[in-house]
């Protein structure tokens, strides 16, 4: 049971990154490939009636690591303080800058808000990449299972890092660009024109990028921490998850090569929920690593709640999740197609 | 207290004080647009359908000042009260991820279909998404009056051996009997709060004589779901919670009356300051006998005084405690007078053309958001010094690992940041009234094609 709620808390996160992923990506890129405020009003309407729900994945997902891993909330959540609250400053000026626009009609106060966007989704795309980076490289957890990250120290990935070193920062940078490689693909999906042209060819542009960063930061990764193929050599399996990484940015460069929107933005989503997979096969069943002691780590055995509320949990979970996705598939077939049509009303 | 402690009960109190402000205007909003729906659908009148289009905008703005000051609650339990999370994560880690996989998809997922799809909805489809918008919103106060309740008065868990609660009984937490009157109270106040900004806004137009129409449906429904709300707030909701906090946390309530020595034929003090050094109130204005005759239905009943518990025990702080139950009950009285008033010159057919009723139905605007705090204000601090309320303390609950320091860093990021938020709501709103509920085109969505939703 364990087992599932891990898997559980790893879909949701998973869910997160690809969904609200793309609205990051055209918030971080609106303010570069738009030229006119047209544009830009184009591009935030592709994301308009949508980013809402896809914020809920990180409350939701947030809410079910704390349902079922209690002691990784608490100890995360306090041990991770600075970042946290910057990252909620950040979802406040993005959700500021997306929503409250439409009220306001006057080119100040739109460049405000544009600025709101673009900042808060670029420093959000960065900060995630980095809080997974901080996750795989581990934390120097004390023997009450708590710890305290300032922002940085020596830049150094040794056993009392800070919230950003090298390695981090690479995850960071990573994540930036993937996200912005999806939201450009999700975005062409929804225009058309010229504009639709420009993000195709940032997307063309991106891709060496991605594909690069991606071999950097698993070297990265196997030279910090070695321990992370541990589960891959248990089960040989899993070698399957970066076999599918690499096939999925392949896939996003033929697609991109043939022009085909919809190939394109299902590989970038491919490529997302793989690396969230693979990070999350090789960290299991340790939630959160200690970067001093590993018998100080944060695991699923010992973090997780009681057996009755993980049990009953499974039943209204899956139910209330079933019902929501359902509403995600509404909300998205109504909204399908291309934007057309005036700017009047940019749609939620 | 030490600093650590007081700088995370001030984080907490401060975003949660300033989030709640808008989650009540929208809970109280939302049966208010289905009302009007509804008034729109049975009469064909397009009156309502303009009010509930002009309060939608009011409610969109106010829904999303409550989602982005309302993600920052979540965040806070980890983050600030990494102790409190712990231990108790196994029970209100329940209704905290309800909330998120009922309520919010529910309700993100028909906001936007209600604000932007009137023209590709039909005219019951639209309604529908009005109600869905209402039962999200008034579903996640339940959960959130859930986790509240827990810790008021904590059912249905049992203690491991490491001091971790977990739940025993996923409807005993859910359907707490602390909860549930607890959720009428507040949705009363919710719904109070709706009915004063309506009444409020028609009053105004009418005394400023624009939209006058429109005014006087937006004042008779406040004077009419308000005079429901107002009195069910006081009586029973009211009645029954003070009792069952009288019972349940007896030294609450003492601070709450400022009762410092038990007494039989215990008065209710009306008016009057508590000096908590002195143990006594100073300049009473009391009616005698009757705190025992509201809690035990007796003139001579005996009612606990704080004498009777430790003074480890006390509620921290008195004076504010007793403040704030005095000013949220004075004020339900107040709206109950004024609502009366309204009601009986509505009924006399005088409502519209008495001016200083209009007045004070302007007036009245900032009251409900004030007697909400200050009931919240009243239950929180009423449980202190208890986090879980006998259980566990508040001051072993907090982010050991977080200083002080590092918290009141936060603390002043979060008050610059609201400052803002709070100008931008109150702009944008008086720009919205000042234009108007005219008759203008839905906005609609123009992406992708239309589809037919019954």
């Amino acid at each position: 049971m364990l087992l599932i709620w891990f898997w559980l808390v790893a879909i949701m996160l998973t869910g997160y990154v690809v969904l609200d992923g793309f609205d990051l990506g055209v918030g971080a890129l609106h303010l570069l490939v738009a030229r006119t405020e047209e544009e830009r009003l184009t591009l935030i309407r592709t994301i308009g009636p949508v980013w809402d729900g896809n914020e809920v994945w990180l409350l939701a997902g947030g809410g079910t690591l704390y349902f079922a891993f209690p002691l990784l909330y608490a100890s995360g959540f306090s041990g991770f303080y600075l970042p946290l609250m910057m990252v909620l400053w950040l979802l406040i000026l993005r959700g500021i800058g997306v929503e409250l626009r439409m009220f306001l009609h006057s080119t100040v106060w739109s460049g405000l808000f544009n600025g709101c966007f673009g900042f808060a989704s670029l420093l959000l795309a960065i900060f995630y990449g980095a809080a997974l980076g901080n996750v795989i490289r581990g934390v120097p957890l004390q023997a009450d299972h708590y710890f305290f990250l300032p922002l940085w120290t020596d830049w150094k990935t040794g056993p009392q890092p800070g919230i950003l070193d090298w390695y981090t920062v690479i995850a960071g940078v990573l994540a930036l660009a993937a996200l912005v490689l999806h939201g450009a693909n999700y975005a062409a999906l929804k225009t058309s024109g010229d504009l639709n042209v420009r993000l195709r060819r940032t997307a063309g542009r991106l891709w060496p990028v991605v594909a690069a960063l991606t071999l950097i930061s698993l070297a990265a990764t196997l030279y910090i921490r070695p321990t992370v193929l541990h589960n891959y050599q248990a089960l040989p399996l899993l070698y399957v998850i970066p076999v599918l990484v690499a096939a999925s940015l392949g896939s996003i460069w033929i697609a991109l090569r043939r022009g085909n929107e919809r190939a394109a933005f299902l590989s970038s989503c491919s490529y997302l929920i793989c690396m969230m997979v693979g990070a999350a096969a090789a960290v299991y069943p340790n939630l959160l690593v200690s970067s001093t002691d590993p018998a100080l780590n944060i695991t699923i055995y010992n973090a997780h709640s009681g057996e009755h509320a993980l049990a009953v949990g499974l039943i209204w979970w899956t139910f209330g999740m079933a019902v929501a996705v359902g509403y995600f598939v509404f909300v998205y077939r109504m909204f399908r197609g291309k934007i057309t049509g005036s700017s009047q009303g940019y749609g939620h | 207290m030490n600093d650590a402690l007081m700088i995370h009960r001030l984080h907490f109190a401060f975003t949660a004080t300033f989030h709640y402000l808008f989650p009540q205007l929208t809970m109280g909003l939302a049966p208010l647009i289905v009302i009007f729906k509804t008034m729109y659908l049975r009469t064909n009148n397009p009156l309502y359908n303009r009010a509930a289009r002009f309060w939608a905008k009011v409610f969109g703005i106010s829904f999303v000042m409550g989602v982005v000051t309302g993600i920052p609650m979540e965040f806070e339990f980890g983050t600030n009260w990494a102790e409190f999370s712990r231990v108790t994560g196994g029970v209100i880690g329940q209704p905290l991820v309800m909330e998120g996989v009922f309520s919010f998809f529910l309700e993100s997922a028909f906001l936007g279909m209600f604000l932007y799809g009137e023209q590709r909805l039909s005219r019951l489809g639209h309604w529908g998404a009005a109600f869905a918008v209402f039962a999200g919103s008034w579903l996640s106060g339940f959960f959130i009056i859930v986790t509240d309740a827990w810790m008021q008065h904590p059912v249905a868990f049992d203690r491991a051996a490491d001091g971790t609660f977990h739940v025993t009984s996923f409807w005993g937490v859910l359907m707490n009997p602390w909860a549930l009157i607890q959720y009428a109270h507040n949705m009363c106040g919710a719904l109070t709060t709706g009915v004063f900004v309506v009444g409020a806004v028609g009053a105004y137009y009418i005394l400023e004589n624009v939209f006058v129409e429109q005014g006087r449906a937006f004042l008779k429904l406040a004077v009419l779901a308000g005079l429901f709300s107002c009195i069910v707030q006081i009586f029973p909701t009211g009645d029954i919670h003070g009792r069952l906090m009288a019972s349940q946390q007896p030294a609450t309530t003492a601070g709450m009356e400022g009762l410092f020595k038990t007494e039989v034929g215990a008065p209710v003090v009306l008016m009057g300051q508590p000096d908590a050094e002195n143990q006594r109130i100073d300049n009473p204005l009391a009616a005698n006998k009757v705190l025992s005759f509201l809690i035990y239905g007796t003139t001579t009943a005996k009612v606990k005084g704080l004498n009777e518990f430790p003074k480890t025990d006390w509620p921290t702080n008195i004076p504010l405690l007793y403040y704030s139950y005095h000013i949220m009950a004075g004020l339900g009285t107040m709206f109950v007078a004024v609502m009366a008033c309204g009601a009986f010159l509505l009924w006399r057919g005088k409502l519209y053309s008495t001016r200083w009723i209009l007045w004070i139905y302007l007036l009245c605007l900032p009251f409900p958001f004030i007697a909400n705090t200050a009931g919240w204000m009243t239950a929180e601090i009423g449980r202190q010094p208890w986090v879980v309320y006998g259980l566990m303390r508040t001051a072993d609950g907090y982010s050991k690992y977080v200083s002080a320091g590092n918290g009141l860093f936060t603390l002043l990021g979060f008050m610059g940041l609201y400052v803002i938020l709070a100008i931008l709501f109150l702009f944008l709103v008086r720009r919205t009234i000042e234009h108007g509920p005219v008759e203008e085109p839905a906005a609609e969505i123009t992406s992708g094609k239309p589809v037919s939703v019954a």
